[in-house]
């Protein structure tokens, strides 16, 4: 399967005339700021256009098409309902300035929206503005620096993060002026509380943690935790990278958390699009109320308007243009809606069922896992150290050959703690069906890792390339296509 | 149970392999005391003819209204293919393409746009994007402290003609890291930013130089002079630009001698509908010599084992997943989709249609600007050429006006008095393409009547 990029398809002259106006305007600029020369833009009609981008698309593997069990991010169904009431032409076509009385009913949605995002969370207050999870984190950290600001607490820089954390987080601290501090995980996958003990002090500004952690298990010291923290003076701030496995359970606000992002494209079945776009809500804590970020929804008797700057003269500021990726809020909140109360508990539930089955089954096919005494969450890790030692057939060649065999590999080599990792998850909405597949899969690349370790190391096989040689990419940059 | 497929047998044969009683054991490890008792403020379930009733609702309530207003966000034709080839669950329902050989597609339609974008900016290299203007602003001027090793100063010149929002998103993502920020103030007759006010700069430690062209009261810009000034006081050059508009405005890499060196922008004109303000995306195009300061995604075109040519992302030591706290910016997750549609937009159009989109949104505002300064108590501001955009000056506050053709179903512009106190009662108005001569007109009658109807303040 090739597909031609799409300019080798493009003919001078050639365009799709139904879609822009066709009386020819001159534009009356100044000659010095004139464009001189036309931008490189394909020159195709309708049809070839979309031929290419539906062949394209078909190169893809995606939630649709294929298990997706990508470790910490969550890929679970987006119902096509949430994408068609998502689209509806009055919601599509609103300006985002336009007045507020114009614009009612999505300030009810988004104030909904930031009401149930406050009871699955248990915290006081809601902002829906950041655009992805990092923008999240970045709203959190910030909000955290502003509050010791605020109390002229000025020592507080340091920011702790596990070492099992994602990236995001310590590069966030970076962000918002924070140094980092990493402190290590136990074998048993809980924080080590004296190393946490002994990090501590008046330069603490916070710690941020995932819980359950990336290693896929529930922080069982989070009490402890949160004491030692507080009482240091330092806020708790929370990754809601991994929510899907407590929804209804366990709420961050309970566990004593200050503030937290949610990843609305991993727990609210926003779609990831290909990279985006994400939607990074925020909570927060009693104290840290006056900080959050602009604009928020809120409600005066029955009608419903924006709180800016005017009504939180604290808050850290905009971190967007206009409000956040307003149509990612829909779907979430469509999806919440058509949860519920008790579809929503259910989530966690079978999440969680679906991989401690994959994690047992994957088990007894003989798969070591990283912390086989414990109960897994929504995911958890295989480690292939004993077959990279045994048949030389790491990680990356089981996710490799996984793709020949029909499924989307899982996270690999993250967390970095765990030597030749697959972060597994499953998410609540794949059958039995599928897992048992799934099983079958790693089962038969695991014999062929024993008798023909080079099938993997070449996988894969039936893709539309065979393994990319990453190095040449970095090193011969070619990052736009010029005409031979 | 939606969206749930175990049935009851599956639940048993599956806590019976793992050996739990009950699906409530597998959460065993939580504290009990940290239990929640359920969720008994979230409402009970819908389903999909329910939600569909209630987000028609919803939908009816806020209606249809006829828009004029820009301020970075413009409404544009968008044509149906785009949308249809958007949502197709292989785009829409993949995730960044890290499993390159499984996502060929996203990453192949990447590398286009970044062909795409890299020759509409006139520069080398474009980034798989940001998360929408405003935030690309300041990853520019993080990148830019970066990438000037000529500057220990971290201090950049904004114009006060920038979008005011874009500078607070820049305060608040960038001020964190000690980056000082001054104004440049504009010439209250043309709009324009004063390239004078940036004599007294000369021969100081200046970092970067930003300049919106258009700029945020749609007044072109002095775009050479301010360029040549920039890297003649070794400070980088950041353009923020509108896409439509480079189908006909000579593009950042050609401003001045050499031309800017960090091009940035929002997306949304490029397929994206308004949706009361995103997802959009922010864009980011620069010279190969500073690639690897730039944040964001980059796609690569290399070989695969058989010597065929894919494509991959690179160069991704610069990104938090590998170099964690000292990665080039936090971004991961940002917007992808919206780039697809982009491409995919940029592609039915082509250059020439993209140029007749740009010219025919001139025009229309032109005639709205004619149609509306023709109504008593209304005039423009400035006298510079424009691009889509223009700023009109009422005799009375901008506010109940606005209110007034609300009601009429008239959406008018932007009330931007507050952020530029000095102009007065100011009107920020905007026609595109999509916009006739008889939607002119009925704002114009609709504004003349308002007019009448309410005594003017002064």
């Amino acid at each position: 399967m090739h597909e031609k990029l799409i300019f080798e398809h493009s003919a001078p002259g050639r365009s799709a005339d139904a879609q822009y106006p066709q009386v020819p305007v001159e534009a009356p600029i100044p000659a010095a700021l004139r464009r001189a020369s036309a931008p490189l833009l394909p020159e195709v009609s309708e049809l070839q256009a979309v031929r290419h981008f539906t062949r394209l698309s078909q190169l893809n593997f995606s939630i649709d098409t294929h298990f997706y069990p990508l470790g910490s991010c969550t890929m679970k169904y987006n119902p096509k309902a949430c994408n068609q009431y998502a689209m509806l032409p009055e919601l599509l076509n609103r300006h985002p300035l336009a007045p507020e009385s114009t614009g009612q009913g999505i300030l009810q949605i988004l104030f909904e929206l930031q009401e149930m995002l406050k009871e699955v969370t248990g915290m006081r207050g809601v902002s829906l503005t950041p655009m992805a999870g990092a923008q999240g984190e970045f709203a959190g950290v910030a909000m955290i620096r502003a509050y010791h600001k605020a109390r002229h607490d000025f020592a507080r820089v340091e920011i702790i993060v596990p070492d099992a954390a994602h990236g995001t987080n310590p590069a966030t601290a970076t962000m918002c002026g924070c140094t980092v501090k990493e402190i290590p995980t136990q074998a048993n996958g809980d924080i080590d509380l004296e190393s946490l003990k002994a990090a501590v002090g008046p330069q603490t500004a916070g710690i941020m943690l995932t819980n359950p952690s990336t290693i896929g298990v529930f922080e069982r010291h989070i009490d402890d935790v949160r004491r030692i923290v507080h009482e240091a003076g330092g806020l708790l701030y929370y990754d809601g990278a991994n929510l899907n496995a407590i929804l209804g359970k366990v709420r961050p606000g309970d566990m004593g958390f200050d503030v937290i992002h949610m990843n609305l494209h991993k727990t609210f079945s926003t779609p990831h699009g290909g990279g985006g776009p994400g939607s990074g809500a925020v909570g927060v804590s009693e104290r840290l109320l006056p900080f959050m970020p602009v604009p928020v929804v809120g409600q005066d008797g029955d009608r419903y308007r924006w709180l800016d700057e005017k009504d939180l003269p604290q808050t850290i500021g905009r971190l967007s243009n206009f409000m956040g990726n307003t149509g990612v809020l829909l779907r979430a909140y469509i999806y919440m809606r058509m949860l519920g109360r008790d579809g929503m508990q259910r989530v966690s539930e079978f999440a969680t069922l679906n991989s401690n089955y994959l994690a047992a089954r994957l088990r007894a096919a003989g798969f070591e896992l990283a912390y086989p005494e414990r109960r897994a969450s929504h995911e958890f890790i295989v480690t292939l150290r004993r077959e990279a030692r045994e048949w030389g057939t790491n990680a990356m060649d089981f996710a490799k050959r996984l793709l020949d065999y029909g499924f989307h590999a899982p996270t690999t080599y993250f967390p970095l703690l765990v030597p030749e990792c697959l972060l597994i998850e499953p998410t609540e909405t794949e059958s039995k069906e599928e897992l048992d597949a799934f099983v079958d899969a790693m089962s038969a690349i695991r014999r062929e890792a024993e008798t023909e370790p080079d099938k993997l190391k070449g996988a894969p096989w039936t893709l539309p390339v065979r393994r990319l040689d990453d190095v040449r990419a970095a090193k011969q940059l070619d990052l736009t296509w010029k005409a031979a | 149970m939606p969206f749930i497929p175990h049935t009851d047998n599956d639940i048993r044969t599956m806590l019976d392999a793992i050996g739990a009683p009950d699906i409530d054991a597998l959460f065993e490890e939580i504290p009990a005391n940290l239990r929640a008792p359920g969720l008994p403020g979230v409402p009970p379930a819908l389903n999909e003819m329910e939600i569909g009733r209630l987000m028609a609702d919803f939908a009816t309530r806020d209606g249809r209204p006829l828009n004029f207003i820009g301020a970075g966000a413009y409404e544009h034709h968008i044509p149906s293919a785009v949308w249809a080839i958007v949502t197709r669950g292989e785009f829409y329902s993949a995730y960044t393409p890290y499993q390159a050989e499984a996502s060929q597609g996203t990453l192949q339609l990447l590398y286009e746009y970044q062909t795409m974008m890299a020759s509409l900016t006139g520069l080398d290299i474009s980034n798989a994007s940001l998360y929408d203007g405003a935030s690309g602003l300041a990853e520019a001027c993080l990148m830019a402290v970066r990438a000037n090793r000529k500057s220990k100063s971290q201090r950049i010149l904004l114009p006060v003609a920038l979008n005011p929002t874009y500078r607070d998103v820049t305060q608040v993502v960038a001020g964190n890291q000690n980056i000082a920020f001054e104004l440049l103030p504009y010439d209250p007759k043309g709009g324009q930013t004063l390239v004078s006010a940036l004599e007294p700069y000369g021969g100081q430690d200046i970092t970067a130089v930003v300049l919106q062209h258009p700029n945020f009261f749609g007044t072109l810009e002095d775009v050479d002079a301010a360029t040549d000034w920039a890297h003649a006081n070794n400070a980088l050059m950041i353009g923020v630009v509108n896409p439509t508009s480079l189908a006909v405005l000579k593009p950042p890499g050609q401003w001045g001698r050499l031309g800017a060196d960090i091009a940035i922008g929002d997306g949304q004109p490029l397929g994206v509908p308004l949706s009361s303000g995103g997802p959009y995306f922010g864009f980011m195009a620069t010279r190969t010599e500073h690639v690897r300061q730039m944040p964001g995604r980059i796609i690569g075109r290399t070989l695969d084992l058989d010597g065929k040519s894919g494509f991959t992302l690179t160069l991704q030591a610069r990104e938090q997943h590998i170099r964690r706290s000292k990665a080039t910016s936090n971004i991961c997750t940002n917007q992808g989709l919206l780039v697809t549609a982009a491409t995919i937009y940029m592609s039915l159009l082509g250059a020439k249609g993209l140029a007749q989109v740009a010219a025919t949104s001139m025009l229309r505002t032109q005639q709205l600007v004619d149609a509306l300064t023709r109504v008593p108590g209304a005039r423009l501001a400035f006298d510079r050429p424009r691009f889509h955009e223009a700023v009109l000056l009422l005799d009375r506050p901008v506010k109940p006006v606005l209110e007034a053709l609300a009601r009429r179903g008239i959406v008018g512009g932007a009330d931007i008095s507050a952020r530029y106190p000095s102009l007065g009662n100011a009107l920020l108005v905007c026609a595109t393409e999509t916009r006739t001569l008889a939607d002119i007109e009925t704002y114009a009658q609709a504004l003349a009547e308002t007019m009448r109807n309410s005594a003017a303040a002064a």
